[in-house]
């Protein structure tokens, strides 16, 4: 799967996109969320409490969606355009 | 419906923009526009510049959808939008929406619509030069709630 981060976000982890293997256990967006926060550092910013959207295969989502091997998974903060 | 979504790092011209939406047509009785530009203060900070960021494919798509919303709940003969990305200075605009309509109520009502839901739903990022450094501008909650003030309006019908 192919993950993107944007904005604050982009910048607290240090890279525009990755490409993932599924992790073992992960089944949702707020899954992934978990997994990815538990990375560290910078990480951090996508733990629970910190204001994340997550987009997948480009379009808003909860935390519940599903995810799966292929889909595009994005995180970023509340939108500011306009 | 004739929609036009464009996402560009290039300036628009408003009035070329609104003539595009009744050219060669008799049926257009009203057309309504929105214009925002970018201001030279935010949230009591001077902003000398600001640089936009978005998420290429999800913008137009989200942008796309959101027209389309607009397009079943009101009579529109076509829609109009512009979102500037990159770095723009105080007085430059980033962003157009032109609606035409046989009437202006449908046309001032679908261009209200598809800012706020524009502010809320379409993935734009904004970051601020201000003279203490560069900053993330934060969503507002009134943004929000301008954008859900529509589905009430929808549920009563």
């Amino acid at each position: 799967m192919k993950v993107l981060y944007f904005a604050s976000l982009r910048e607290a982890v240090g890279r525009t996109d990755e490409e993932l293997e599924l992790p073992a256990g992960v089944t949702t967006v707020g899954d992934l969320r978990v997994h990815l926060a538990a990375r560290g550092e910078g990480w951090q910013a996508l733990a629970e409490g910190r204001n994340v959207r997550a987009a997948l295969n480009q379009r808003m989502v909860g935390a519940d969606a599903l995810v799966a091997a292929g889909d595009e998974v994005a995180f970023f903060p509340p939108v500011t355009g306009g | 419906m004739l929609a036009s979504i464009s996402v560009q790092e290039a300036d628009f011209d408003p009035g070329t923009e609104l003539a595009a939406l009744s050219a060669g047509r008799r049926d257009v009785g009203a057309l309504a526009n929105f214009v925002g530009l970018v201001r030279d203060a935010n949230d009591g900070s001077g902003v000398s510049a600001m640089t936009l960021e978005h998420y290429p494919g999800m913008t137009e798509k989200a942008l796309g959808e959101i027209v389309e919303q607009a397009g079943q709940r009101w009579t529109l003969l076509g829609v109009r939008v512009i979102h500037r990305v990159g770095r723009l200075e105080p007085g430059d605009r980033i962003v157009f929406v032109g609606v035409a309509s046989a009437h202006r109520g449908d046309a001032f009502a679908a261009c209200e619509f598809i800012m706020d839901y524009l502010k809320t739903r379409a993935p734009f990022w904004k970051r601020e030069e201000t003279p203490a450094g560069a900053r993330w501008v934060e969503a507002r909650d009134s943004d929000d709630s301008a954008a859900a003030r529509w589905s009430e309006a929808g549920k009563q019908g």
